[in-house]
């Protein structure tokens, strides 16, 4: 499969597993997990594996993560539609608040024209809707060169600037 | 005013280069219909019940007689010679062609103006008072704030996809003519005890279904935190707010649910991380946002005219439309006028593109080429000399904009309803028409004074008719139009929620009832008061009575 990821397309061989009861056996290989099966499961799976990564929808409060953002090669963000727009918010949390520093990957009805925004929150990786075209959506990134606001990426108020 | 730097301008240009390339995609069906809605909606765009409607955004209502002219073309060219004033301070065009907006946001980018977040569940344009900077009981100028709200809402990252739409209003005078508490954020600027200016934070208020005056949740705020503040309204709204119900999705129900107080308690966690950081403002930008407002040189000797006594002496006409339609102005021997788009024969709030033009010509000639656009959909030309209201009154006349009626029963708040929005259950524009015609009388509506009625097609409430001193709302009763009225709203510092009069009445009545209602208030009023006044005195009962006495 190809994602966009750090401004780039590229190969990944991450599959999101959607539907994991705690009591089901863990998946092998990679995997990106629902939160609560990693919860659930967590001692087990820091013995077996050497990489992690889990994701979360918009309900989740992202301080619960805070002592394990170590172990996370991945945090997905789940948005379920286009305007569901609270994992924006975990985003800036994730980053700015919380310093995670791990990959941090826009999953769901994941489009265009919501890169820009997504990236700004410190999103890095973003999976492309499968019926759209990625390298149309690469576009997406690159809508604005200029930013009035600060957020998780590089930018200062723009007032800073003038 | 303030004007754009190169920052601003790329910004709306490389906005029109992307709605350009969204609008091919969509037409070229590499969009769905349902994935172009959301990005036409930032845009301003809706798909209505005739054509699309284009809100283009005037930033607190202020228009320089550059951007008046180009919305009179926008008007003429890419529409049928008309354009609608808002209750939100912005302009709607009702006949825009799909594969024209591109253009028509490119030629709005050409004199600094936009479209960006009039719709969509996003941050508003932010409105203001009216008379923002030139009335008398101002504290301080309002659109500086505004113009930075307006900025760090430009394209936010975080909140471009909210619960619902957000709108912030600010108002910096005693009296309150923004409507601040039905906002889901209002700002007043206020002095605390040691003489600082600073805010006083609302939030929760809104009209609709569920309308709600917003609660204080912080009553005084340094100006230096304004933003980061904000920020932590937006982020707990943004997590917490309602996505399952669109009827629910308001911060106002938010507020609600969890109570003013705990609602802050989360806004003021949220904010002692983020307040030291970088979202707290710069003195400088204040400043520099600040010196674009500073006032026009106004002429010392203004107030040494006698031609303006004279004509309210000579001529009654005159002195009737002086006495309703100009405004105070801060600065001797200057008024603010207010110019009526509440003729009769016209829908509320439309003005045709020779209006346009015309007024931006009497801008250029009379007010320092400044217009602004009224939450009353009007339009004021805010610094008129005294010495030249006689000749500005007879041009006003000529073009049919010089209808005595500010305040009164005729300058109705009328949302476009039936005859345009796909939403309505009942018109609203013909109920303008039929109250017009009801009461033509001018000596009359002057005897009666101040009553503001407010009009929606629908629950939306985007004719505020909860906060009119009579409301009016559109319902459908299995397919036939039905208006409820309420009596007692008012979107100012006492601002109330109308009470319902009783059942709806038929289409064919409500000027009627308006009528009996009236009466009733002719015969209870004491003295000078309001009929919001009496009506607060004397209740509900002999209106109700009046009106239904028949039944
Ligand atoms: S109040 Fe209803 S009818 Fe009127 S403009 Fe709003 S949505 Fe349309």
């Amino acid at each position: 499969m190809q994602i966009i990821k750090d401004k780039a397309i590229v190969d990944d061989d991450w599959p999101v597993i959607r539907e994991l009861e705690s009591s089901d056996p863990i998946p092998e290989g990679k995997a990106i997990l629902p939160l609560a099966y990693w919860q659930a499961n967590r001692d087990q799976l820091l013995k077996n594996n050497s990489e992690h990564a889990v994701w979360i929808d918009g309900s989740v409060e992202t301080g619960e993560l805070l002592d394990d953002l170590d172990h996370f090669s991945i945090i997905a963000l789940d948005f379920p539609a286009f305007k569901d727009g609270r994992s924006y918010s975990h985003a800036r949390l994730l980053r700015e608040r919380y310093g995670y520093k791990g990959e941090l990957r826009a999953i769901g009805d994941v489009l265009r024209d919501q890169l820009f925004f997504m990236q700004r929150c410190g999103i890095n990786s973003y999976v492309i809707r499968e019926d759209k075209d990625i390298n149309d959506a690469l576009n997406g990134l690159n809508d604005f060169t200029i930013r009035y606001q600060a957020a998780a990426d590089d930018a200062v108020p723009i007032y800073k600037l003038r | 005013m303030y004007k754009y730097d190169s920052y601003d301008q790329t910004i709306v240009n490389e906005r029109v280069e992307q709605f350009r390339d969204q609008t091919r995609r969509f037409l070229a069906g590499e969009l769905s219909e349902d994935e172009f809605r959301p990005l036409r909606l930032m845009n301003g765009l809706y798909i209505q019940r005739y054509a699309p409607m284009l809100r283009v955004a005037i930033p607190y209502g202020l228009l320089s007689s550059k951007q008046m002219r180009m919305l009179a073309h926008i008007a003429r060219k890419y529409d049928k010679g008309y354009g609608h004033f808002s209750t939100r301070q912005n302009i709607q065009y009702n006949w825009p062609k799909l594969e024209t907006v591109p253009d028509i946001l490119a030629e709005l980018a050409s004199v600094e103006m936009h479209a960006i977040q009039t719709s969509g569940n996003d941050i508003r344009n932010t409105t203001s008072d009216q008379f923002a900077g030139i009335a008398e009981d101002e504290l301080e100028d309002p659109r500086p704030y505004c113009e930075i709200i307006r900025q760090w809402s430009t394209f936010h990252p975080e909140f471009s996809f909210l619960p619902r739409k957000f709108k912030i209003a600010v108002s910096g005078a005693q009296r309150d003519r923004a409507a601040v508490q039905v906002h889901d954020i209002g700002i007043y600027l206020v002095k605390n005890e040691s003489g600082e200016i600073g805010f006083n934070i609302l939030a929760g208020g809104g009209l609709g279904r569920t309308p709600y005056i917003g609660p204080s949740i912080k009553p005084f705020i340094e100006k230096q935190h304004l933003l980061s503040y904000l920020e932590a309204i937006l982020r707990v709204y943004n997590r917490h707010g309602r996505r399952d119900n669109i009827y629910k999705a308001r911060i106002k129900i938010l507020v609600n649910d969890l109570g003013a107080e705990e609602f802050a308690r989360q806004v003021e966690e949220e904010w002692n991380h983020i307040k030291d950081g970088v979202m707290k403002l710069d003195q400088k930008e204040i400043d520099r946002v600040r010196a674009y407002f500073t006032p026009p040189e106004y002429d010392p000797a203004a107030a040494e005219d006698t031609s303006f006594e004279s004509g309210l002496e000579s001529n009654q006409a005159f002195s009737n439309w002086a006495n309703r339609n100009l405004f105070p102005h801060k600065i001797p021997g200057y008024k603010a006028v207010v110019i009526s788009l509440k003729a009769p024969d016209i829908a509320p709030g439309d003005a045709t593109d020779e209006q346009m033009d015309y007024i931006a010509d009497l801008a250029d000639q009379y007010s320092f080429a400044e217009i602004v656009v009224t939450h009353d959909q009007n339009l004021i030309l805010p610094n008129v000399k005294q010495s030249d209201l006689y000749a500005l009154w007879e041009k006003l006349t000529e073009k049919d904009l010089a209808t005595p009626n500010i305040g009164l029963l005729t300058d109705m708040i009328c949302c476009p309803g039936l005859d345009f929005c796909s939403l309505a259950n009942a018109g609203s524009i013909p109920i303008a028409k039929q109250i017009n015609e009801k009461f033509d009388n001018l000596d009359y509506l002057h005897d009666i004074g101040e009553v503001k009625i407010k009009m929606s097609g629908c629950m939306n409430a985007c004719g505020h008719h909860h906060v009119g001193h009579i409301g009016i709302l559109g319902v459908d009763k299995k397919g036939v139009e039905f208006y409820q009225l309420t009596l007692g709203g008012s979107s100012e510092k006492d601002a109330s929620l109308g009470d319902r009069l009783g059942p709806a009445i038929a289409k064919e009545e409500v000027a009627n009832v308006i009528g009996k209602i009236l009466d009733v208030y002719v015969e209870q009023r004491q003295l000078d008061e309001r009929f919001l006044d009496t009506y607060r005195r004397v209740g509900m009962t002999p209106f109700k009575e009046r009106v239904y006495a028949d039944n």
